[in-house]
């Protein structure tokens, strides 16, 4: 019975999806969808340092490859907005298996550094003059946003459009996430998060796990950056600076770690916090994330996903 | 004579149960204790219970004090000094720094460079290898060294946690000897735990026999001494 | 030559920024094992506090010195309070609670003191010295630096609560044995890193200006050193600063541009994290299985 509660709450939620956008304003539209390319960012990072307990303080940088990526090939190679999510996936599962190499060699602490590092320079590296001709150096790379195609049966509104085609790209990101998770691979991630030397043990080939788990999480958080590119718009060095890597962070704990449901929490609460708290000052948002770091980590360490099924239980519902 | 230390109903744990199970001792106020056993008996649990260094229940009380449950810290600063199984060694300072920190304790500064060189005095190796580093010095020099250590305390009580334990026995007969020597000058109290209890019983007036966390025999020495199963299980005849 | 020398004496006299950074930070780590990433904010934080100071009216070095007083204060009670309780919780804990810091103390910085950029005054002379290599508060910058590396010298060798504070970050237990309260030694060393910091902080500030974000590079480059020299051993992160402070310079100058000088500092962390760990003058750790 409980799978089929299940079910239906994920239908409902997927309906009312699919109707919010017609009910809200077009700025409304636009932070859900930067909600839902965070949330898909989010668990990204959420498959790399919650499930295989890999630190990542720099998937920022993945972001922006994503982001450069999706953007260099709609500007300089006329590729449709669409082609343009596999493949910065694609580049981004490349550059993160490459990273988690030498990252197999780090642990926990050395690997935050090492990532925070990453996140702190990549905006310079963005700005470098030698690849300017790519890049579009500090200005960055401005893009038409993509309108709905012709062949709609009914009117939507560019906004409205940009939502759904992102509202699919989730879709099927966490369903692949899904089935990546519950079954083997799931298990061999956190039987290396928690013993490393037991997985090793067992059989699981721990280096290959560990790389792989570094690139799809790369991936994942690639195919965000690819999406931002053309909801946004635009591309700049310094929209990929060190707190957008605390950003995906303070959504992972917030949200739950190696939860999935967890990811859409905290891209809701990395979207819509700072459009609430900016309000009272421009620090404001800042202040709020490290409270809630904290406080999350002493009180919550489970995230509002962890709470909510610890009151489901309790419930029993 | 007035106890010095005395444990009542004492248990210590080291997780969900108890790896003593409300034993009751006492050391004399001058005086020196044994506590005998095999390995795993919870010899070193008890002198770690007396420091503070595992949870416990049970009372234990320095010279009427009440101390259980209070920090290490605080009961070292009441005059108790305890050499650690395995020394303890600061391994990365030198000799004089080790000694050193064992007076941190006290405020006295002159005195604390009198009991240095009276330390330099007994162990005059010490003396010969104060600049080098401490993890430099063979087992037996930095059972000295560690002896040395909780002496610049200038304690009222010393507990020693198998002070012969992997020493040449010239080295043994040394420490042995110093710590008969201490004990009547300096009139420091002395618990030891010792698997060597032929050793034990020479030194100690009164003794304990724990097994798996229980007192099974006490009395003093020379009773002990004379017991037949401590003689054919414990001293091999 | 004379453009290279320049080059040289200018990464030195950064050097002398990093090596104060990377010292604070081996300062917590040998205590604790931890990497204090919020060391930047809290150095920046402090220079504010530095500002205000001034700004109301204080002497420059009356303000210097209760900044440092107020840094050690600030060091111990983060210690005290928020450190200590997940001091045995998993890394990822650890981690979060530091970013924790580093955002909160991002964010009062720019509330309290808004973001606009601030120039801060240095108490040297604004002119140049040794014939033009460096400028007069570069050197009084390195001068106190080298001050502050011989007080804290002299401090841990000779004071007997710098031996304290040594022994509690070498072996807690025996320090327990031996009376020290090994709590509130770590609580200082956070402390002494905190004041370092601030230290840092109020140097580099006249130099690159007065921001919220003037440390997170800065931050990079005391990791770079302090892994380069080895992140057990303070010798070896002051000389990683020095090192890492010429070579940025160096090669920025002449080999990949002055946009790219970060990089320097994310390559050195990552080619020293995968080639050696222990850096340059630092002690290998072996983990038991």
């Amino acid at each position: 019975m409980a799978i089929d509660r299940k079910r239906l709450l994920l239908i409902a939620v997927l309906v009312g999806a699919c109707v919010l956008p017609f009910l809200l304003t077009n700025y409304r539209n636009f932070q859900l969808t930067l909600a839902l390319i965070y949330a898909i960012s989010i668990l990204g990072l959420n498959i790399l340092t919650g499930w295989n307990g890999q630190i990542s303080l720099g998937h920022g940088a993945f972001f922006a490859v994503g982001a450069y990526a999706a953007a260099i090939l709609m500007s300089k190679a006329g590729v449709p907005y669409w082609a343009t999510i596999p493949v910065a996936g694609a580049v981004c599962l490349v550059a993160g298996f490459l990273f988690g190499l030498p990252a197999l060699r780090l642990e926990g602490l050395y690997l935050a550094l090492a990532t925070f590092a990453l996140g702190v320079a990549i905006p310079q590296i963005l700005k470098y003059k030698g690849i300017e001709i790519w890049t579009g150096g500090v200005q960055g790379i401005l893009l038409t946003k993509p309108r709905p195609p012709e062949w709609l049966p009914f009117r939507l509104s560019r906004d409205q459009w940009l939502y759904f085609v992102t509202l699919f790209t989730s879709g099927v990101m966490f369903l692949l996430a899904h089935n990546l998770l519950q079954g083997r691979i799931g298990r061999a991630l956190i039987a290396i998060r928690d013993h490393p030397i037991a997985a090793t043990a067992m059989g699981i080939d721990t280096a290959m796990v560990k790389s792989m788990a570094f690139g799809v999480s790369a991936m994942y958080t690639g195919v965000a950056g690819a999406l931002s590119a053309f909801v946004v718009g635009f591309v700049a060095p310094d929209s990929f600076n060190i707190f957008l890597s605390i950003s995906i962070l303070v959504g992972m704990v917030v949200g739950g770690t190696a939860s999935i449901p967890g990811a859409i929490f905290g891209g809701l609460f990395v979207q819509f916090i700072p459009n609430i708290s900016e309000e009272i000052s421009k620090s404001a948002p800042w202040a709020i994330y490290g409270v809630f770091l904290i406080v999350f980590m002493f009180l919550l360490p489970m995230g509002i996903a962890g709470a909510l099924r610890m009151l489901l239980v309790r419930f029993k519902l | 004579m007035a106890a010095i230390l005395e444990a009542k109903a004492l248990e210590a744990y080291y997780g969900p149960s108890p790896v003593l199970k409300r034993i009751s001792f006492t050391v004399e106020e001058g005086g020196i204790t044994a506590i005998l056993g095999a390995n795993g008996a919870g010899k070193t649990t008890t002198l770690r219970a007396v420091c503070g260094m595992v949870r416990t229940t049970g009372e234990i009380t320095l010279a009427g004090q009440r101390i259980d449950g209070k920090a290490t810290e605080d009961i070292v600063r009441l005059g108790v000094a305890h050499v650690p199984d395995g020394r303890g060694t600061f391994v990365d300072f030198t000799v004089e720094e080790n000694l050193r920190i064992g007076a941190y304790a006290r405020g006295d500064r002159r005195q604390i460079a009198e009991d240095m060189e009276r330390v330099y005095g007994i162990f005059p190796r010490l003396k010969e290898r104060h600049g080098q580093q401490a993890g430099t010095l063979s087992g037996g020099e930095q059972q000295m060294l560690a002896v040395s250590r909780a002496l610049m305390l200038r304690p009222r009580l010393l507990l020693l946690d198998e002070p012969s334990f992997g020493l040449a026995p010239l080295v043994v007969q040394e420490i042995f000897r110093v710590m008969r020597e201490i004990n009547k000058t300096d009139k420091v109290s002395l618990l030891l735990v010792e698997q060597n209890a032929a050793l034990a019983l020479d030194l100690a007036d009164h003794a304990y026999l724990l097994e798996t966390g229980t007192v099974v025999i006490s009395g003093t020495a020379d009773q002990i001494r004379s017991d037949e199963t401590v003689r054919k299980a414990y001293l091999g005849y | 030559m004379d453009a290279f020398l320049h080059q040289v004496f200018s990464g030195l006299a950064a050097g002398g920024i990093y090596a104060s950074v990377a010292l604070a930070l081996v300062m917590i780590y040998q205590a604790t094992h931890l990497v204090n990433f919020a060391q930047g904010e809290m150095a920046m934080f402090a220079t504010y506090i530095a500002w205000a100071l001034i700004e109301s009216g204080f002497p420059y070095w009356t303000a210097f010195g209760l900044t440092v007083l107020i840094a050690l204060a600030g060091g111990i009670l983060i210690q005290r309070f928020i450190i200590r309780p997940v001091s045995n919780a998993s890394v990822l804990t650890v981690v979060v609670v530091f970013i924790g810091m580093l955002a909160i103390f991002n964010a009062v910085a720019g509330w309290v003191f808004s973001h606009t950029v601030k120039s801060f005054p240095s108490p040297f002379p604004s002119k140049s010295v040794l014939g033009g290599l460096l400028s007069a508060h570069e050197l009084g910058a390195m001068g106190i630096t080298l001050v502050v590396l011989i007080v804290l010298y002299a401090f841990f060798k000779w004071t007997p609560l710098g031996l304290a504070m040594r022994a509690a970050a070498l072996n807690p237990v025996s320090s327990r044995l031996c009376g020290v309260r090994v709590g509130w030694m770590l609580a200082f060393g956070w402390g002494f890193a905190a004041a370092i910091g601030a230290i840092a902080g109020m140097m580099v500030a006249p130099i690159v200006y007065l921001d919220p974000n003037m440390m997170s590079g800065i931050l990079l480059y005391g990791f770079a050193s302090a892994l380069l020299g080895g992140i057990t051993n303070p010798w070896g992160a002051v000389a990683g600063g020095f090192i890492v402070g010429v070579l940025e310079n160096v090669l920025g100058a002449y080999v990949i541009g002055t946009e790219l000088k970060l990089t320097v500092a994310l390559v050195i962390i990552v080619a020293v994290l995968t080639v050696k760990p222990s850096g340059l003058f630092g002690k290998v750790l072996v983990t038991r299985v």
